[in-house]
């Protein structure tokens, strides 16, 4: 029995290794095949002869033909890359395609890369992306960094737990818990900050999907971050895991840009607002993390 | 520089858990490695194999796969619960042991058999040859690579970031998350460790001066 067990782990250690961690599709975010019930996702209008007056960003991607989008591809729901057919898929994905068409690149112009957190104002700034759509907090620090357009969402940070744990209500009670998040992320150094549990109880790893192990496991009792993203995971093993559902945060998600290019941000601004006006954003909501049960509204667009 | 002031809070104590893991793993992988060059020595074969195989076998996997064994493997056995930071602790020495135990056995490489046959003819047991005879003589000539092993070993630690341990090599992903500078921030890092090397360099210096063997 421990050998199995032990193989069992060393199985998921390699995945986890190799960032294959999350097996099969979660439920959420399905290219709408799920049943006649699923929203199907929206398809977007490429315009025709755009042009962004002063944004050295366009100029470049218009020479090239091609738009390079920065996204996240291990958050279920948000931004997952499919392991079998190398598509991306997901409620951030969808929002970074309804801007490529503003901008008039259809689907097949568009390069998606991965980026992970702690390297994306250096994929900006160097211009390795074009924009980024990947669970961005808009920060005033950050801003001195790069900048943002949106917010396209309005996240707030929440716990994942055991579908039988009772005794986790919210931020308040964990105390005696083990907490697990990403290293370094904003929402575990809230936790250490606030005191919400002890710093003996804080446990960081590379991936959520690696806290989500330790969840299941019972080495951890909450898994922390934005709820967007719990969510997603919740969705995707419903029989063990909920999300508590009590914010204590506001995470306005944004889609970041070159620092100095205010006209691309403007044109981007125009484009998210367009999509909340006309119904384009909440169909996209609904086709993807909207699948989880909860609803949400459309964020208002903070220009600056 | 405002980047180091403004995170001080980050840098003092991650570094500080940074040294504590080396300390801590240097000595054990040190008693450790000499204990296992012992074994490969040894007069008695299946010694000898248990040796050969650690060594192969662990210097052949990379340090990654020892921590997420230890990590996320070694919890399921339900043995003994250990620490986020005493497993890294042991994966770097399980790890590193394999290297100082070869550089070990250089060393007794070194030492001229008619030392051992001395001892021998004295009535010396073979545990008393190698801890008064040959170990003495072998560690002197080895220090340069001992500390190369152990630059590498400091070095090593920071991959225990992803293993929930907070030290230097999680800086960065704290200072992307406030927004700050990683480049700047990254840059004094890198300072931290070059202090942290050069200390060492500067402990093998006086070593080998003291150490020195005629020959």
């Amino acid at each position: 029995m421990k050998i199995r067990t032990l193989a069992a782990g060393l199985l998921v250690g390699a995945l986890t290794l190799t960032a294959c961690g999350k097996e099969g599709t979660p439920s959420g975010s399905g290219t709408g095949d799920t049943g006649s019930n699923a929203a199907a996702l929206p398809t977007y209008t490429v315009a025709q002869n755009v042009d962004v007056a002063g944004s050295p960003t366009f100029a470049r991607v218009k020479g090239a033909g091609k738009l390079t989008i920065g996204v996240k591809d291990d958050q279920p729901g948000l931004g997952l890359k499919d392991p079998t057919t190398g598509k991306f898929q997901g409620f951030d994905i969808e929002i970074a395609k309804m801007v490529a068409a503003g901008l008039g690149f259809d689907e097949s112009k568009i390069n998606f890369t991965t980026v992970d957190s702690a390297a994306r104002e250096a994929a900006i700034s160097n211009g390795n992306v074009d924009y980024y759509v990947g669970t961005y907090t808009i920060t005033d620090k950050r801003k001195q960094q790069v900048s943002f357009a949106g917010p396209y969402f309005m996240a707030g940070q929440d716990l994942l737990v055991r579908k039988d744990d009772t005794s986790i209500t919210g931020p308040e009670t964990l105390k005696g818990k083990k907490v697990c998040s990403v290293t370094g992320s904003t929402p575990i150094q809230r936790v250490r900050d606030q005191q919400l549990t002890e710093p003996g109880n804080i446990v960081e790893f590379q991936k959520y999907s690696q806290c989500v192990d330790k969840l299941l496991t019972k080495e951890v009792d909450a898994v922390t971050t934005d709820d967007a993203i719990l969510k997603g995971f919740a969705a995707q093993d419903p029989d063990n895991l909920k999300v508590v559902g009590k914010t204590f945060s506001q995470e306005p998600y944004g889609i970041g840009l070159n620092h100095d290019d205010a006209a691309l941000r403007g044109k981007i601004d125009d484009l998210l607002q367009a999509a909340i006006d006309n119904g384009t954003w909440q169909k996209i909501y609904d086709a993807t993390l909207g699948k989880s049960g909860s609803p949400a509204q459309p964020p208002a667009i903070q220009r600056y | 520089m405002d980047v180091l002031l403004d995170n001080l809070d980050l840098y003092g104590p991650f570094f500080w858990t940074t040294i504590k893991l080396f300390l801590i793993s240097g000595v054990a992988s040190l008693i450790f490695g000499t204990f296992l060059a012992g074994l490969r020595v040894s007069p008695v074969p299946v010694f000898r194999a248990i040796g050969a195989t650690y060594v192969t076998l662990l210097r052949n996997t990379p340090l990654t796969l020892v921590f997420v064994f230890l990590v996320f493997a070694y919890p399921l056995l339900e043995i003994l619960e250990l620490s986020y930071f005493t497993a890294a602790a042991v994966a770097l020495t399980i790890y590193t042991s394999a290297f100082i135990c070869e550089v070990v056995r250089s060393g007794i490489n070194t030492v001229p058999v008619g030392q051992a046959e001395a001892a021998r003819a004295l009535g010396l047991t073979f545990s008393q040859i190698l801890g008064q005879i040959v170990l003495p003589q072998a560690i002197r000539s080895v220090v340069p690579p001992l500390m190369s092993t152990l630059i590498g070993m400091l070095k090593n630690t920071t991959i225990a970031a992803g293993f929930s341990v907070t030290e230097a090599g999680a800086i960065r992903q704290y200072l992307s998350e406030r927004g700050d500078n990683q480049l700047i921030g990254l840059l004094w890092v890198a300072l931290g460790f070059i202090i942290l090397v050069a200390i060492l360099s500067f402990a093998q210096r006086a070593l080998e001066r003291r150490w020195s063997v005629a020959r």
